[in-house]
């Protein structure tokens, strides 16, 4: 049977790659996406968790969540756009002023 | 039986989906592969049981923050191949997965022990999404409210972010050109 581990397990793995994203990707809209991958994975998590303790606080926590997430990609995708009318790229390194 | 192949179907499509997000050039196909894991992940709450947080992620990630990024995407230019300088890609993916690994150590460890306890226990019989509600709006109302001013906000700060100047273009500062076109005069 499924238990608690293998999603556990699963989310893990998967928020491992969205950290290997995070760390691995120049592009900023890429790192968004990276981003979203490693929200998600907590919400496996979370859901798998409430689930084997039948529990609801997990289920809140991953609205609250989602909620977060929903915000984040409004005012972060405003910047992107800004951003790219500023500067004409999404590229991490185009975009570092400071030298150092 | 219809959990495990459910769920072994389920798992090995989405990690492989959000690879192709982590990995791929494009970004329509990074987009369109993670539209498709957030669906799947959907499917892993629908076994889970949690019904109300399975149709959440599909109106709010699927529906709303894919509709948003398809959106900014008409700003980039989408069909261009994301050209990227790598670092050691061996030397990432080794901090990488380490790291992740230690996060989710600290983050298991407490469900390992037994401090762990239902606070809100789910009701034999209840729909999952009228639990849900009872608890939400009970126990979780001040959460809820702020979450509720918070994308408030973020509404706000979007609109006025990527709204500003929609139809002049935010590089040419043309009171600076008329400020050197000024300055030329002078001399």
């Amino acid at each position: 049977m499924i238990g608690l581990s293998h999603y556990l397990i699963v989310s893990a793995i998967i928020f491992s790659i969205g950290l290997v994203g995070v760390l691995r990707r120049r592009n900023l809209l890429m790192l968004f996406f990276a981003t979203e991958v490693m929200l998600n994975a907590v919400n496996i998590a979370f859901a798998a968790i409430s689930h084997y303790y039948n529990d609801l606080t997990g289920q809140m926590f991953a609205f609250f969540i989602i909620a977060i997430a929903a915000s984040e990609v409004a005012v972060g995708l405003g910047l992107l756009i800004v951003l790219y009318k500023k500067y004409g790229s999404l590229d991490l390194d185009d975009l570092a002023s400071m030298k150092g | 039986m219809y959990e495990v192949v459910a769920f072994y179907l389920f798992s090995v499509l989405i990690i492989g989906l959000f690879l192709v997000t982590v990995m791929s050039k494009n970004v329509l196909y990074a987009m369109t592969s993670l539209a498709a894991g957030m669906v799947l992940i959907s499917g892993f709450f629908f076994i889970l049981g949690a019904d109300f947080l399975g149709v959440v992620q599909l109106i709010v990630y699927v529906g709303a923050i894919m509709a948003l990024y398809s959106f900014a995407m008409m700003f980039f230019d989408a069909t261009k191949d994301i050209k990227e300088k790598n670092t050691s890609s061996a030397l990432v993916f080794v901090l990488g997965g380490l790291s992740a690994l230690v996060l989710v150590l600290m983050f298991a460890a407490p469900i390992h022990s037994d401090a762990i306890q239902a606070l809100y226990p789910m009701h034999e019989g209840v729909g999952n999404a009228q639990d849900v509600g009872i608890v939400l709006f009970t126990k979780y109302l001040v959460p809820f409210e702020v979450a509720a001013v918070m994308l408030l906000v973020a509404m706000i700060a979007g609109i006025i972010l990527a709204g500003k100047k929609m139809d002049d273009s935010l590089t040419e500062d043309l009171s600076a050109d008329d400020e050197i076109l000024v300055q030329k005069d002078e001399k």
